[in-house]
């Protein structure tokens, strides 16, 4: 028996350029960044303050970093497919072969949704919503920092993948038999089972945490109906991860058991059906959709509001179809494969449904158009989002309700058309959304604004390069051009794909104008530094420092009304009241603690093990992750006390710096 | 900018349908009518649509913060006939949309037979890693990679895959169908103008799958009847070895006929992956309805 399993010198493709110059690229950008901290000497302040962190801020913007890390990652995928599809015309391959494009699609997919856009919906919900709702912290901080860490070891396998060995070629679903290891004997589809898992753990426990968030831990007054549209939408985000991931856990786990221990719940043969995981996979990936989308909602339904100097138009409508988009988003799957052969009733019911869902959203957009109606609206960079996603996402979902109509789905299943669609609505719902709340929230987690003329030219690189990017993918699918195609024979599909590669350049040019607004930003720091309230913001997150301290509030929040702190500002305006007297109190805060990094490690170390065959090392990941859990488990010390004056000396600072 | 991308879309649609082969260019009833209610629904919903895009423009232009006519209400947050409208503009669109979506889904069930007073020729579909594979049962002839079809004449697909999962579709003549191991999946089509029209995979299944694409060559009759009897005259037999040879994966097979074909091959094919293991288990499925 091979000690190492699987794995030999063969894992590695040396033989293969474009992949060796990718690792090559990734392995010197991850040295020059441990370089710069080691000149930096700031390994120690690293460890200490950031990755052994539980304060949900920084887990919050430890996500978010995550997730613009993997969006390059998943953009440079995008923009390989695009400048293959743009040469790999008539007889022509391109420069990149069916066994590399079709890692390169399944990469692609599996990364914007699973590690760009989840960790940075829950980044952002991470640092907001405790801010929001007055309180501390998450409910469970230590467990918040394991969601993370585990999040960060799926992404880092599925990173792995492309130096050793090689990722799935069965696209992002894995729909079997093609990836049963009848037809994919290789590693690639094990290391996507595996991150899947990993990280799907993370995301599961952290919807866990942010449920028990919101429903127990709530500033004093904050009924139901006070909470912030974003909180509510978390709500339901959190609930529809909690009750979906299982299934996609237990959908990928019964494809392990097929590939590992020669199962057959997939199989073609001996009673398998592979029609059952395209059932449980959509059962999942449908609410998962909503998962991403209805936060973004939220982010939404704080800018209007904050950006016209008004409050949200229609509170309860919006809460209202929060929730039905939440309960009705488990009643749509089967719109993913209207084309598998199910009775027309099946069909017709599952078609309707999906035109169903689509009015909480339709009903979602009047109300921001209403909120903007008889408002102040400054065009801020996340007001331009917000109106660029509303434009957008209204044709998103217009080709969405299209193929919910079964006969039109029969002949845009599948194509171009759909992958137009998808990414209208993702890029033009969750992207633009995340990039709001980015910009808007940025200045609570820094201290200062991020520059607004690079940030109104990334919007308008992006949101033109979007329409340039895919709207030759509608045309393109009616005309017959099926996805994940490596070469096509049709000449006339290419000036089409042509124009769709220029979009996705400009859409680059947006990321780049990000990345430089960002560099921009630190370096002018001290001119862009802000005081607690610099949108003059209508929630709580705004009454506290920026950034805010450890412990959020100096002193609890007592909520009265919604828009807790519009209310309270407008009061001190009419009453002109000296504020009351400030008391201070001990505060007890979570200690900091290794075991989200430890077990993320044992975590890499399993995965790595399971999906080379090494068992020993499966053990010793298995062992380790165990006894990090015991030694959690009897820990002595959980809280460190702050005392009063070191919370009233930050706190009288911070007022006089305001005042100043 | 954002109109002149929906224009795009819109003189692109209407020229499209004049000039290339596509969903908007359909040869057959079964795919005009789908073009027929992909249309209904696009324009129900642009009506809608296209009004909202402007209205959210305008309100957002005309309530900038710098435009001093623009009047203040900032305590506008609640108006119940605003809510009424809100809701019931969207519920408008989708009970039109959805009574499209139902009664389309069953008058274009795929498996609903088209009614005609031809008597209809029978195809046998088999996907294989990466070629079609189409068989004639009543003509007793199979071809691979292209298929021949009589104009005017309903074509009834029953279809398999010998491995993976692929996708049947032939745009300018129906919408697409599964194919799926040990199932049958079924389809209706007709071409009603001869011609050649493309169709392919619109199904990922590995690594040949761009060049899953076959030709539908739709003749008159009676070139029909000459191509059949050609096909019989040239060409292996297609028995069980030769199936398991041609099942090998290949790619990018030039288009090829069989003279002969061993009767109850389809259904060997569609019964080898479920009887491979305990028999007693064979897949039922809502799809498989072999005849």
């Amino acid at each position: 028996m091979n000690l190492l399993g699987k794995l030999d010198w063969n894992a590695i493709p040396l033989h293969q350029p474009i992949i060796m110059g990718a690792t090559a690229f990734m392995a010197l950008v991850v040295v020059a960044v441990l370089g710069f901290i080691t000149m930096k000497g700031a390994w120690l302040y690293l460890w200490r303050e950031w990755l052994t962190s539980v304060d949900h801020k920084r887990i919050g913007v430890m996500y978010c970093v995550l997730a613009l890390v993997m969006l390059l990652r998943g953009f440079s995928d995008a923009i390989m497919m695009r400048a293959q599809q743009a040469v790999a015309a008539g007889g022509a391959q391109g420069y990149l072969p069916p066994e590399h494009f079709d890692q390169i699609f399944s990469a692609h997919g599996t990364i914007m949704i699973f590690f760009m856009a989840m960790p940075f919906v829950v980044g952002i919900m991470n640092f907001v919503v405790p801010l929001q709702l007055g309180v501390r912290d998450v409910a469970f901080p230590t467990l918040n920092s394991v969601s993370f860490w585990l999040t960060a070891s799926g992404a880092l396998l599925i990173n792995l993948s492309l130096a050793i060995g090689e990722f799935s070629k069965a696209g992002w679903w894995g729909y079997p038999p093609l990836s049963e290891l009848q037809f994919s004997p290789g590693v690639g589809v094990d290391y996507y089972l595996w991150s899947l898992q990993i990280s799907g753990l993370g995301t599961l426990l952290a919807g866990i945490n942010f449920v028990t968030t919101i429903l127990k831990l709530r500033a004093p007054g904050m009924s139901y109906m006070r909470m912030p549209v974003f909180c509510w939408t978390a709500l339901a985000t959190n609930l529809l991860i909690v009750a979906a991931f299982p299934v996609l856990t237990a959908v990928l786990a019964m494809l392990l058991l097929d590939r590992y221990l020669g199962f057959h719940f997939f199989t073609n043969d001996a009673g398998g059906n592979q029609m059952l995981y395209a059932n449980l996979f959509w059962v999942w990936g449908h609410p998962e959709v909503y998962i991403l989308v209805l936060p973004a909602f939220g982010i939404f339904s704080e800018v209007v509001p904050t950006f016209s100097g008004k409050p949200l138009f229609g509170y309860r409508s919006m809460v209202a179809a929060t929730m039905a988009i939440c309960i009705l988003s488990f009643l749509v799957w089967l719109h993913h494969f209207f084309t598998m052969g199910a009775s027309a009733n099946v069909n017709g019911f599952f078609g309707v449904m999906s035109m169903i869902i689509a009015l909480p959203t339709g009903a979602k957009i009047f109300n921001w158009l209403f909120t903007m109606y008889g408002g102040r609206v400054r065009f801020s960079v996340p007001v331009l989002w917000s109106i660029g996603f509303m434009v957008t996402f209204v044709i998103g979902g217009m080709t969405g309700v299209l193929q919910a109509v079964p006969p039109a789905d029969f002949q845009l299943h599948n194509s171009v058309f759909l992958i137009a669609h998808f990414h209208n609505v993702i890029i033009g719902g969750v992207v633009f959304g995340l990039m709001a709340g980015y910009n808007y929230w940025f200045p609570k987690a820094f201290g200062f604004k991020l520059d607004e003329r690079w940030g109104k030219a990334a919007f308008w690189c992006w949101f033109v390069g979007f329409y340039i990017a895919f709207m030759p993918l509608y045309l393109l699918g009616l005309m017959g051009m099926t996805r994940r195609m490596q070469h096509y024979a049709d000449p006339a599909w290419q000036p089409w794909l042509v124009v769709a590669m220029v979009g996705t350049v400009i859409i680059l040019g947006g990321i780049v104008c990000q990345i430089i607004q960002l560099v921009v930003s630190i370096r002018a720091r001290d001119k862009l530094r802000v005081t607690a309230d610099p949108w003059n913001g209508r929630t709580l997150e705004w009454a506290t420092t920026s950034p805010p301290p450890a412990w959020n509030f100096a002193i609890q929040p007592r909520v009265s009304g919604r828009d807790a702190l519009w209310s309270s500002k407008q009061r001190a305006l009419a009453t002109k009241d000296e504020a009351p007297a400030r008391v201070y109190e001990p505060i007890e805060i979570p200690r900091n603690t290794a075991t989200g990094f430890v077990t993320a490690f044992f975590a890499v170390v399993i995965g790595f093990a399971m999906i080379w065959h090494i068992w020993w090392m499966a053990g010793f990941g298995v062992l380790g992750a165990f006894v990090t859990l015991l030694v959690f488990a009897f820990r002595r010390r959980r809280e460190i006390e702050v005392p009063a004056d070191q919370i009233a000396r930050f706190d009288l600072a911070h007022q006089a710096g305001a005042a100043a | 900018m954002r109109y002149g991308s929906l224009a795009i879309v819109l003189i692109g649609a209407a020229t499209l349908g004049g000039c290339t082969e596509g969903v908007l260019d359909p040869k057959g009833p079964i795919a005009f009518a789908e073009r027929q209610i992909l249309l209904n629904a696009l324009g129900i919903m642009l009506a809608i649509v296209i009004p909202v895009i402007l209205a959210i423009l305008a309100v957002a232009f005309w309530f900038r913060a710098s435009n001093g006519r623009a009047s203040y209400l900032p305590d506008f947050e609640y108006s119940g006939r605003l809510e009424l409208l809100v809701w019931s503009i969207p519920a408008m669109t989708v009970l039109l949309v959805g009574g499209v979506a139902w009664v389309g889904a069953h008058d274009l069930d795929p498996r609903k037979p088209i009614s005609s007073p031809v008597k209809p020729i029978t195809v046998q579909v088999v996907s294989l890693d990466w070629k079609w594979l189409f068989i004639y049962p009543e003509q007793g002839i199979a071809s691979v990679n292209h298929l021949t079809v009589p104009v005017g004449t309903p074509i009834s697909f029953e279809l398999t895959s010998s491995t993976v999962m692929n996708s049947f579709f032939v745009p300018q003549l129906a919408g697409q169908i599964y194919t799926m191991s040990g199932m049958v999946t079924r389809l209706h089509l007709q071409a009603d103008h001869p011609g050649m029209y493309p169709g392919l995979s619109a199904m990922f299944s590995g690594d040949g799958f761009s060049d899953m694409r076959f030709m539908v060559d739709a003749v008159p009759n009676d070139k029909f009847e000459q191509w059949v009897s050609q096909a019989r005259e040239a060409g292996p037999v297609l028995d069980t070895e030769a199936y398991q040879g041609l099942a090998k994966p290949s790619q990018a097979i030039e288009p090829f006929t069989y003279r002969a074909v061993a009767p109850d091959l389809f259904s060997g094919v569609v019964n080898t992956a479920s009887i491979a293991g305990d028999p007693s288990q064979r897949i039922c499925s809502t799809s498989q309805r072999v005849e």
